[in-house]
């Protein structure tokens, strides 16, 4: 045996070591969305607050714009809601609630309690919508651009990293 | 009291897998076959078929509307691929991307097969006494194996040590 088929097991543990390694940095829950630099899409759907009234695709054309799936049910929107409520104070971005599978009294009690950063919100009481949006779980936002084609989608409550990191500095880069 | 407590309490709780009758036992049976197909994506070790979280209901839903609306198997699947991504097949499809998710391990037990019988037949080879330590103290099987051992320095009863 030379000195090189020695180090063999030792490569082959260093490859293992990479995948696993990898392999333990990425959530196996995580779904990615196929919709990612594809068109949104379309819905019309009865505003929450005036179910006379309907928000459509067509209204956000030309408009960068956030989706946000919340429901007054789930226990991890309330975590993210404040960042969207302070997000809505500091810069002029439309916001869209996208309220899933509530209770028209429920949900508009919720935000009254909890603060309403919502440009609109519409009801998804069948989650018909969201299904389309690939939606899975409540928390999900989107990010889509003035083309109307989805940017980014973060799966889960948002985080002011999150926030920081990814959301906002893609809202201005958008924006130009 | 207890007795009563129980009865109050199962009152209310009904049965979650009692089917409500369909109108179509046909289109019924195509979609609990397409359903088995489907991953549910809440609890994701099990078909949209099995389990009773609330998406996989408005799934199978959907399934059973895009079935009676006369779409093909590959129709539906293809919906449900475009909003969630390939993970939503419950068996992965065989793709470029998934080429060492499927043939990755008959690869590896072919090649460790064949390493196995590759040194068991240069180990067959060697004559009985190479494997007895006493005979050749000096050596170092491996160079046996790989056929760069120094030529045996011969043992007799005499000069064993």
């Amino acid at each position: 045996m030379t000195r090189w088929q020695y180090l063999l097991p030792l490569a082959l543990f260093g490859v293992l070591v990479a995948f696993l390694g990898t392999g333990l940095k990425l959530d196996p829950r995580e779904v990615p969305s196929p919709l990612i630099n594809k068109p949104a899409p379309a819905f019309a759907l009865p505003r929450l607050d005036d179910p006379a009234q309907q928000i459509s695709l067509q209204d956000m054309a030309g408009k960068v714009w956030v989706l946000n799936v919340w429901a007054s049910w789930c226990a991890p929107c309330l975590l993210e809601h404040p960042l969207f409520v302070d997000l809505a104070k500091r810069k002029p971005v439309t916001l869209v609630g996208l309220n899933y599978k509530d209770k028209r009294e429920d949900a508009l009690n919720w935000l009254r309690r909890h603060g309403d950063p919502y440009t609109a919100t519409m009801a998804d009481a069948k989650g018909l919508v969201a299904i389309d949006y690939g939606v899975y779980g409540v928390p999900e936002t989107f990010v889509i651009d003035k083309q109307g084609q989805v940017r980014f989608k973060h799966v889960g409550p948002v985080t002011p990293e999150v926030m920081r990191q990814d959301i906002e500095p893609l809202l201005k880069a958008l924006d130009v | 009291m207890i007795a009563a407590l129980c009865w109050s309490v199962s009152g209310p709780v009904s049965a979650r897998d009692a089917l409500p009758a369909t109108a179509d036992p046909a289109l019924e049976k195509r979609t609990m076959d397409l359903a088995a197909e489907l991953r549910c994506l809440v609890c994701q070790n099990q078909t949209i078929a099995d389990s009773d979280a609330d998406l996989a209901v408005d799934l199978r839903n959907q399934v059973r509307r895009l079935l009676g609306e006369g779409k093909s198997e590959r129709e539906v699947l293809d919906f449900m691929t475009a909003r969630y991504g390939d993970f939503v097949l419950y068996r992965p499809p065989v793709k470029s991307s998934t080429a060492l998710l499927w043939f990755g391990p008959p690869v590896l037990l072919v090649v460790g097969m064949f390493t196995l019988w590759t040194i068991l037949r240069r180990r067959s080879r060697l004559s009985a006494d190479r494997f007895d330590p006493d005979e050749y103290p000096e050596d170092d099987f491996d160079d046996h194996l790989a056929g760069t051992a120094d030529a045996p320095v011969s043992r007799t009863a005499a000069n064993r040590s």
